[in-house]
């Protein structure tokens, strides 16, 4: 039931991506170039989500706890560090190289192409290289 | 503007909110693709993949779906038939993309998903610093790719 849900869920946030247009790296990019023809279509998604996710979060959350599951899982860390804002900096790098972040990227795949592949591969590396430099700290 | 393109945005956004709410709902967890991905493909942890695994072949079905229907529902620019737009670079561009992506959501633990939607929409002080950090690097990295080193084009 589980594996369900979560295939659910998965479903809806890659039609949300495709309907919004976040699977297109150019309406993504033509929202990050602030000095050409801006391309304002990123600030609906993430307001949409952001608002509809806010007021969902706040109904559920005063539950004891998830239908399927022991508890809610909410991250717990509160300090602003530099592997936060760093990781956070190489990621726009990233984002604003290529139009792609993670979900997207995974989410193109029924249009798959050699970068995309490229990219999907680099990114799984990317996740390994920081999982080994965090463990060794 | 152009206003179907931004309803589309609104419509799809309020999904991806859907989204994020339903899987808190019934899992408890957070919808940040990084981490549900990340965490699958370098810790693959004992009976906490599966879910995994069944998320992320729900976001590649969800466009597939649109795109086997005829794609009228998606939202290229300029292509109105079309769901999935062409990459932005080739092969070497996207390897290095590809690779800060995953390291810095790696480290920063957290990318659109996990930091933009569900974190602001959880008034994370984290997410909040994230999400302004990688939208202000993405748009320098954008303004100086087109217009210091692409001079314009």
């Amino acid at each position: 039931m589980r594996t369900l849900m979560a295939y659910a869920a998965g479903l809806l946030f890659g039609l949300g991506l495709a309907i919004s247009g976040m699977t297109d790296p150019a309406r993504v990019l033509g929202f990050l170039d602030i000095a050409g023809e801006w391309d304002p279509t990123l600030a609906f998604v993430l307001g949409g989500a952001v608002l509809t996710t806010f007021i969902g979060y706040r109904l559920v959350l005063r539950r004891s706890s998830p239908f399927f599951g022991d508890k809610f899982q909410l991250p717990t860390k509160r300090e602003l560090d530099g592997r936060l804002l760093g990781g956070a900096a190489l990621f726009g790098i990233g984002w604003g190289l290529s139009g792609y972040c993670p979900g997207p990227a995974i989410a193109s795949v029924a249009g798959l192409t050699m970068p995309l592949v490229a990219m999907l591969v680099a990114m799984i590396g990317g996740w390994w290289l920081a999982k080994r430099f965090s463990g060794s700290r | 503007m152009d206003w179907t393109s931004n309803l589309q945005g609104l419509a799809g956004g309020i999904l991806i909110g859907i989204s994020a709410t339903w899987l808190m709902t019934t899992l408890g967890r957070i919808a940040g693709i990084s981490g549900i991905a990340g965490t699958l493909v370098t810790t693959r942890p004992k009976g906490d993949s599966a879910w995994r695994a069944a998320f992320l072949v729900g976001l590649v079905t969800g466009p597939a779906v649109l795109v086997l229907a005829g794609g009228g529902l998606g939202n290229v620019a300029g292509q109105p038939n079309e769901v999935i737009g062409d990459p932005a670079g080739g092969v070497i561009l996207m390897l290095i993309a590809g690779l800060l992506v995953g390291v810095g959501t790696g480290l920063g633990s957290g990318c659109t998903s996990g930091h933009g939607v569900c974190g602001l929409s959880r008034l994370s002080p984290r997410s909040m610093a994230a999400t302004v950090t990688f939208l202000l690097s993405a748009m320098a990295t954008v303004y100086i790719t087109r217009y210091v080193i692409g001079g314009g084009a």
